[in-house]
């Protein structure tokens, strides 16, 4: 195995001579998408006329089917078949694995009677348009035998346990230190259910080419889409063919694959001809994962001087019963600040709900709006600035385990942002600054984020006519990701950006892990890296070895590749010349990432500061965003502008954390109050009026050979609680639950008077 | 799918009989609402007539008043100069209300027969005296944030959606109609939609067929015109609460099952009380149902600064 040693060499991408790395350079797809001219899953060409699937979903939260009738459903116009229970095709069961490597175990659909969440699919129904499916998925009679279920989270909090194989972490004395602390804070908040509400629902398309099934699908892990779908039918992995080109917007929403990926290759199966099929928008809040609501109690002791002496932050969770999952929204705190006595800890209760998984910063994004709004209480408590409080408490090292940090810019970000922004405008007192109807008030906090590297192959081939491919099993869920892949390897390489292609979300291409945990950029960017450099070598083998070379005879360590020239010394050729001579069909190589042998002996985060500028109405308790600004050190930024792009992007929705987006069961149906995005809001344009981000120069060269990180999750951390902040030195109301909305907001400024 | 028929209407009357006289049938104007809802199997027409394209979407003046047609889209009327002059609110109110995209689909008179956004409604597993009368209400004992605190049933709590309609309450705008038989009626927009009572299927008092051909504004009332909207996010949001200001007359919206004229607000302004008394007159009749009490603190607030606004400007 490597060491991080290895990658602080200097190297293509580091050196940057052809000046492509953090160039703001535009979408590699970005014409496509605009133009609407990207096909996604649903919208692929099929090689004949497809059928329609829909699905018909459970009404109730828990019991089974005690009865199913598809008989009018099947005698409904254009209706090829209907599936429930009854009459689905055999699957293998759930959670099995035949293949010991697979990346994802088998999940079948349809299977068995038993209910264990409302919008759970019990039929499929399969048309010759759209409109017949939906239609007759109406007519699909059902019975159920409602049980008692667990769907009231708040009034089930006696069914917390520790997630299993997991402890609490305890360091020093919590309870003596946090007993004799001169100064506490003891406080809970609350998030609630969230829903990804991607623009693009999940969605496959599949057809049969003999005992081989292609599937454009929209999943953000290929070999994980593959494998689920390949052990849910029993065949080999190497006869599922995935594809997933274009995908409009993932967040950890389509990490796993759903009925619609299992039906739709069936359906299509059965058929002998294309199948697809979509969930419409009220089936993804439900047929999908959400992130869960948690219920978060931190504890502070400080010094009079601010310095922390105990800490504890611990979170309750729910998940479904049957798919354990913990939003552990304490890790984050295990890295953030110093404090020799510390509690952290997770409790899970097991609902009869949808399952809970991972969304956008699964974690930190609910943990943050926690300790982030205490270290403000703290703050005002101290008398003492929210920034010089985070100062006073920064880490020489990682304070739980005592590891090295790789690079830690958290301070910087915050004395950089707090310059940038003016921070030194803000009145300490709330309440103080009235601008006609609105109080205006400020807010800060920090933002920190896990960095990570997983194990990773590419492909690259260089062509006769000197285009090279750069070939991976990764997906673009709208983060730049063909385009980052084509700066490294066009950096690689030294070629300009237009002689490279990237091909990408294929599962016969060499596997990355996919998009999640904002690893994407730096886990396929270091293989396509790696690929580059063995194509250099390739290269240069071939042009030192070839007696009708300029580069005949080497030496060899002196290589440049510059400006589509590959050099040595002062002799130079072009690359496509090269491989049209000496090489003819062309050269393809590969190359691969892991993860380093001492990676783990560093604490290895991304950083931010967030500031956020809001408005009070205080005859509405309406809260409006200002502006918005925050500061970010996550390694060597690839792209300056789809960097920005994914930073704000998760800055709006810490806004619509802190301001609108939320879900609430209704605890008499476990279901979902909001289905639909006129009812589940997210930000509008309007909302976000004055918003940006920088990045901090900063190269990591633990991380990875490039020195980059991941910026995908970073910017949603700690943004709510920024607004948040912002709201109590506003009208000086302190709430603890979100979303703020105007109802929250004005029920605290009555009860103060205002 | 769900066969229906569609025709797309050669005058006003034809239409009006074609509607009359097939059962199920329903006009379709802009459909931005219609169509969801006939994608979620809640509206099930067997006959669409479409009179998006009749000319029915004339703005005139008459008689110092303006008179809509009933299928002028609501971004025409936002932006008729005649209207930007003598009906603020109504403009205020109108582009407050949906998406740039859906006002320019959105008619006049298809935005005064949009159907409330209640989830319960909307949500198809759950009971809803209005779309299936008889099985309950989901949203009394519910998460009702949104729901009516003025003129609700036990069998509904639902509330009108629209913003248009609040500032044609306050203005004391008219709906001119078409009847089946030829004939032409106006009724007051306060008028026009019922409360729910024990018939929330029911919600105007049109007859069937009859079409709403136009909106007759009378001359404004002396005084300033403001329209104040209360929502979650800063647009394209339905209102927690919005309060129509024209002269001394006042109407409420998103707090019933139709725009609600506060009349006893107008009686005690008129009677020379101060804004907050006049408001707490309407109040007294204000009906909390759990998790909209909070309306009733809006309602109070956004109205005293509404006409302390108006009075300012005026």
């Amino acid at each position: 195995m490597s060491s991080v040693k290895d990658w602080a060499a200097p190297n293509p991408i580091t050196e940057n001579r052809g000046g492509l790395i953090g160039k703001g350079v535009d979408r590699y797809e970005g014409k496509l998408k605009v133009t609407g001219t990207a096909p996604y899953a649903y919208e692929v060409e099929p090689p004949s006329p497809p059928a329609y699937g829909y699905l018909v979903t459970a009404p109730i939260a828990r019991g089974r089917i005690a009865r199913i009738d598809a008989a009018v459903a099947e005698a409904s116009p254009g209706v090829h078949f209907v599936w429930t229970h009854h009459n689905v095709p055999a699957q293998a069961s759930r959670g099995s694995r035949a293949n010991p490597r697979s990346q994802r175990a088998s999940n079948p659909a349809l299977v068995g009677d038993r209910i264990e969440y409302f919008g759970q699919s019990v039929a499929f129904v399969v048309a010759d348009t759209f409109e017949n499916a939906r239609a007759a998925a109406n007519l699909v009679e059902v019975e159920y035998a409602a049980e008692p279920a667990v769907v009231d989270f708040a009034a089930s909090l006696d069914q917390a346990d520790q997630p299993p194989g997991e402890e609490d972490v305890h360091i020093g004395d919590f309870p003596g230190a946090y007993g004799s602390a001169p100064v506490t804070v003891d406080e809970t908040y609350v998030s609630p259910v969230q829903n990804h509400v991607q623009m693009e629902p999940v969605a496959t398309l599949a057809w049969w080419d003999g005992d081989k099934v292609t599937v454009h699908t929209s999943i953000q892990m290929v070999k994980g889409g593959q494998h689920a779908l390949a052990e849910t039918l029993a065949i080999p992995g190497d006869r599922v063919h995935l594809l997933t080109r274009y995908i409009g917007g993932g967040f950890g929403g389509k990490g796993q694959p759903y009925d619609d990926l299992i039906l739709a290759a069936l359906g299509a199966r059965e058929l002998g001809r294309p199948v697809k099929i979509a969930y419409t928008r009220q089936q993804m809040f439900h047929g999908t994962i959400h992130r869960p609501a948690v219920i978060m109690r931190v504890r502070l002791g400080a010094e009079p001087d601010g310095r922390l002496t105990a800490f504890a932050v611990e979170a309750t969770t729910h998940c479904a019963r049957n798919a354990i999952f913990t939003e552990h929204a304490a890790n984050f705190s295990r890295n953030l600040y110093a404090a020799p006595n510390r509690l952290t800890g997770h409790r899970l209760v097991k609902m009869d709900l949808p399952g809970a998984g991972p969304m956008r910063a699964p974690g930190e994004a609910p943990g943050m709006l926690s300790l982030e709004c205490a270290m403000d209480e703290l703050a005002e408590k101290l008398g003492m600035d929210p920034i010089e409080l985070r100062i006073r408490n920064e880490p020489d090292v990682d304070p739980e385990t005592g590891k090295p940090f790789s690079i830690r810019q958290l301070v910087q970000c915050l004395t950089e942002g707090a310059q940038r922004f003016a921070w030194d405008r803000r009145n300490p007192k709330p309440g103080q600054v009235r601008d006609g109807r609105w109080l205006v008030g400020m807010g800060m906090a920090c933002a920190i984020r896990g960095n990570f590297l997983l194990p990773a192959k590419a492909g690259v081939r260089i062509d006769a006519d000197g285009t090279i491919t750069l070939r991976q099993g990764m997906t673009d869920i709208g983060t730049g990701t063909y385009t980052i892949l084509a700066q490294i390897t066009a950096e690689t390489l030294g070629v300009s950006l237009d002689k490279v292609k990237v091909e990408i979300g294929d599962s016969e291409f060499p596997p990355a892990p996919g998009s999640g945990g904002q690893f994407g950029a730096a886990t396929a960017g270091s293989a396509a890296y790696e690929a580059g450099m063995n194509l250099r070598k390739a290269l240069t083998e071939l042009a030192v070895g070839d007696p009708n070379s300029p580069l005949y005879g080497g030496p060899a360590e002196y290589v440049t590749f510059e400006n589509g020239l590959i050099g040595i010394e002062n002799r130079t050729e072009a690359l496509a010349a090269l491989v049209a001579r000496a090489a003819p069909e062309g050269v393809y190589v590969e190359g691969s990432i892991s993860p380093a042998a001492d990676a783990r002996d560093y604490s290895q985060h991304t950083y931010g500061a967030h500031f956020a500028e809001v408005g009070v109405d205080t005859v509405t308790g309406e809260v409006r965003m200002r502006k918005m600004f925050g500061v970010f050190a996550a390694g060597r930024i690839l792209n300056a502008k789809t960097a920005k792009s994914q930073i704000t992007g998760g800055m709006i929705w810490g806004v619509g954390t802190a301001l609108t987006e939320g879900n609430a069961v209704d605890p008499r149906y476990g279901s979902f109050i909001n289905q639909d995005m006129a009812g589940y809001l997210v930000p509008s344009h309007a909302d976000i009026v004055d918003l940006d981000a920088i990045f901090l120069d900063e190269a990591d060269d633990k991380a990875n050979p490039m020195g980059i990180k991941g910026v995908g999750e970073l910017g949603i951390c700690g943004a709510g609680a920024a607004v948040a902040n912002a709201i109590y030195n506003a009208v000086g109301v302190r709430l603890r639950d979100y979303p703020m909305t105007p109802d929250k907001v004005l029920a605290g400024m009555i009860a103060k008077g205002l | 799918m769900r066969p229906f028929t569609y025709e797309r209407a050669a005058d006003a009357l034809s239409a009006v009989k074609a509607v009359a006289s097939t059962p199920g049938a329903k006009f379709l104007a802009g459909g931005t609402n219609l169509l969801d809802l006939m994608k979620l199997d809640i509206e099930r027409p067997t006959h669409l007539v479409d009179v998006g394209r009749l000319p029915l979407a004339g703005i005139e003046s008459a008689d110092g008043g303006v008179r809509l047609g009933g299928a002028a889209t609501n971004s025409q009327v936002a932006a008729d100069a005649t209207v930007r002059a003598l009906y603020p609110v109504l403009v205020q109110a109108i582009v407050s209300g949906g998406s740039g995209q859906l006002r320019n689909k959105a008619t006049v008179g298809g935005n005064l027969l949009q159907r409330t956004r209640c989830a319960y409604f909307y949500d198809t597993t759950k009971p809803c005296n209005k779309r299936q009368p008889g099985s309950g209400c989901g949203a009394l004992g519910g998460l009702n944030r949104n729901s009516a605190i003025f003129g609700a049933s036990d069998h509904c709590i639902a509330t009108h959606p629209s913003d248009m309609a609040v500032a044609l309450a306050a203005l004391g705008a008219s709906v001119e109609t078409l009847s089946p038989d030829g004939s032409s009626r106006t009724l007051a927009v306060q008028d026009l939609h019922r409360l729910p009572g024990d018939t929330p299927q029911i919600e105007t008092d049109l007859v069937p067929g009859e079409l709403i051909t136009a909106v007759i504004l009378p001359p404004p009332p002396k005084g300033g015109q403001a329209y104040a909207k209360v929502r979650d996010r800063a647009s394209y949001a339905g209102g927690l609460a919005s309060v129509a200001v024209a002269g001394g007359q006042v109407a409420f919206g998103a707090v019933a099952h139709k725009a609600w004229r506060a009349e006893k607000t107008e009686a005690a302004l008129a009677a020379g009380a101060s804004p907050a008394e006049a408001v707490e007159a309407e109040l007294a009749d204000a009906r909390a149902n759990g998790r909209n009490a909070f309306k009733i603190d809006v309602i109070r607030r956004l109205t005293v600064a509404t006409l302390a606004e108006q009075g300012r400007g005026a």
